[in-house]
């Protein structure tokens, strides 16, 4: 197991190099500097000004160089500072942060707590009405593009009938609240986000799910089971389910990116201040240092998942561990 | 993998359907001017906000634009970025994959571990950040986009050519001196190209998703040309005054979207990937 992760982590190096040249890259390469933007806006600032600029982030160095004093402030996690208000970048995206994992975490929760069962159901009555019924809903689920739902469910939900918070976290007077009111409050805002987010997850996983699980079924050691007199029950969730839901753990890995990248377009329709908002804000106040720590830590956060996707995978799955390769 | 006489029909349905949605949309988009009753662009103070009503089937905008000459030609917008974008990601993808494939080697694992490096960024950040450099134009869309998502395609192409290297056919054309570029492209890419097909339709979906993702916020096609996305950026005004400026463009979407799904879950079956 450690020879394993030992490899895994290695084949990871070259990665993590590429991920850093590749979020330099896509701001230094290119035409335009950061800083002429930021002056052609301001006509009053002089050659002086941007010239001071330019030294102020190191923007008058060969780009080699730049690069390299880059990933060494990297290394500590020091992303400069916002060029919107001047603070650490890092503290910007800290304070940001939980709410966005919070969410994430959440529909992963309830995408695997449906999605898999659903995915186990259909397989197992592939081609009943269940299957067929399953099968169309995922097709929608799958089309229907997430910012437009969620525009539908504000104007239905949160307008007409309105039931829920139409944006925001907390409500106005949520200071005056009891905890568990609090509690209560935070939950009502993050109906919608949530249950949102969780739609296209719902579809792949199930999808992904009951593929893998009409595999499994298909094995000779599920005939087996069955030709030695074995409960049907036992050969579904023993021996069929246990194999066909390792896949998935990949896939969870996989859809990182997807989660990090949607949420910034539900953050900024429900107005949630998560890092995929303040990815928006950044990008739209050509805010430079903040777009290339979130890229850089973006895609480490991938990188990290998948790591840990394929370890634990290699620990379920002995077959992996001692495979050849 | 023998195959139910039920499901063998069920297949055929489902390509068909996704074949004449996607059909209906492309004659709309061609045809715009001559079909959409207003032009997408005419203001007309007159009628602001107005119903769906018999003089405009949709209802208009804000600014009194008919919605359904907006959709009409929105579909010439997304359909364009979404086939150019996987066009431009095929090459790349079709290009890498067969040289990692054929050659392996140094070629293999550079190409290759590139591929895992481009997995590893969430693509709407790496757009939104390259949207953020330079301007968000149609052009810039397709390319970024094309330039996003070729992985999936240049991992699909190695593996095929992986397996079909070894086969027999391929041994008698290098026996005969066919060259590396003739046996490529000649023997092993019409092989290869079943599940790529399938993956593109896939993609063009997923890019008329992504240019409307961004359109929405702001980052993409840019007003007045019209597109399904930055239609809906008005339906953040006017949400709960005017529920069909939310519907219908996104319905376009939704529309366009099931329809490739369609004609790629229909392929799949067809040719029997159970992938």
């Amino acid at each position: 197991m450690l020879n394993y992760i030992a490899r895994r982590l290695i084949s990871s190096i070259p990665v993590l190099l590429g991920i850093t040249v590749i979020s330099f890259a896509v701001i230094h390469l290119v035409p335009g500097k950061p800083t002429s933007i930021e002056s052609a806006l301001n006509p009053k600032v002089s050659l002086q000004v941007r010239e001071r600029l330019e030294k102020l982030y190191g923007l008058n160095k060969p780009i080699h160089v730049q690069y390299l004093e880059w990933t060494r402030r990297l290394l500590k996690f020091d992303f400069g500072r916002s060029f919107s208000d001047g603070r650490p970048v890092i503290e910007k995206i800290a304070e940001r942060l939980p709410l966005t994992v919070t969410i994430n975490a959440l529909s992963m929760f309830f995408i695997l707590v449906i999605a898999i069962p659903l995915g186990v159901r259909s397989a197992q009555a592939s081609g009943s009405w269940f299957d067929t019924i399953t099968t169309f809903f995922v097709f929608l689920f799958f089309a229907a593009p997430t910012f437009w739902v969620a525009l539908l469910l504000m104007q239905f939900v949160c307008i007409k009938l309105g039931a829920l918070p139409i944006s925001g976290i907390t409500s106005l007077d949520f200071e005056y609240f009891t905890f568990p009111q609090k509690i209560a409050d935070i939950a009502r805002h993050l109906i919608l986000p949530v249950g949102v987010s969780c739609i296209t997850g719902l579809a792949a996983v199930s999808r992904y799910m009951r593929t893998s699980m009409r595999e499994a079924l298909q094995q000779p050691y599920i005939y087996t089971a069955r030709a030695k007199g074995l409960p049907e029950r036992v050969v579904l969730y023993k021996h069929a389910f246990r194999n066909a839901v390792l896949p998935i753990i990949t896939i969870l890995g996989l859809s990182i990116p997807g989660l990090i990248g949607g949420s910034v377009i539900f953050e900024s329709l429900f107005a949630l201040p998560g890092i995929g908002r303040l990815f928006y804000e950044a990008v739209m106040m050509r805010d430079y240092p903040l777009i290339m720590a979130e890229v850089v830590l973006g895609a480490l956060l991938t990188m990290a998942g998948n790591l840990i996707a394929d370890i634990s995978y290699a620990y379920v799955d002995p077959r992996i561990r001692y495979g050849k390769k | 993998m023998a195959k139910s006489e039920r499901a063998h029909t069920g297949m055929n349905k489902l390509l068909c359907t996704g074949i004449v949605i996607i059909g209906l949309l492309g004659a709309l988009a061609i045809l715009a001017p001559f079909i959409s009753p207003y032009e997408p662009t005419l203001i007309d103070a007159t009628s602001l906000l107005m119903p769906p009503s018999c003089a405009h089937p949709l209802g208009t905008d804000s600014l009194g634009r008919d919605l359904l000459s907006r959709i009409i030609y929105g579909a010439r917008i997304s359909l364009s970025i979404g086939i150019i974008a996987v066009g431009i990601s095929l090459c790349i993808g079709v290009i890498t994959g067969s040289i990692a494939g054929y050659f392996g080697g140094l070629a293999d694992s550079v190409i290759m571990r590139s591929a895992d490096i481009m997995l590893c960024f969430p693509t709407f950040f790496l757009i939104l950040a390259v949207v953020a450099v330079l301007e968000p134009s149609i052009i810039n869309i397709m390319v970024i986009i094309g330039l996003t998502s070729w992985m999936g395609i240049a991992r699909l192409i190695r593996s095929e050519i992986l397996s079909l290297k070894e086969r027999e056919f391929i041994q008698a054309a290098k026996a005969i001196g066919a060259s590396h570029m003739r046996i490529i492209c000649r023997h092993l890419l019409p092989n290869a190209l079943g599940p790529v097909f399938v993956n593109a339709t896939l993609g063009i979906a997923g890019a008329i998703l992504l240019e409307s993702a961004l359109s929405f916020l702001g980052l993409g096609v840019q007003p007045p040309v019209p597109s399904w996305g930055n239609i809906l950026i008005e339906s953040k005004a006017t949400l709960g005054v005017a529920w069909w400026i939310t519907l219908f463009p996104g319905l376009a979407i939704f529309v366009t979207i099931l329809g490739f799904n369609f004609i790629a879950e229909g392929l799949r079956r067809q040719w029997d990937y159970n992938a």
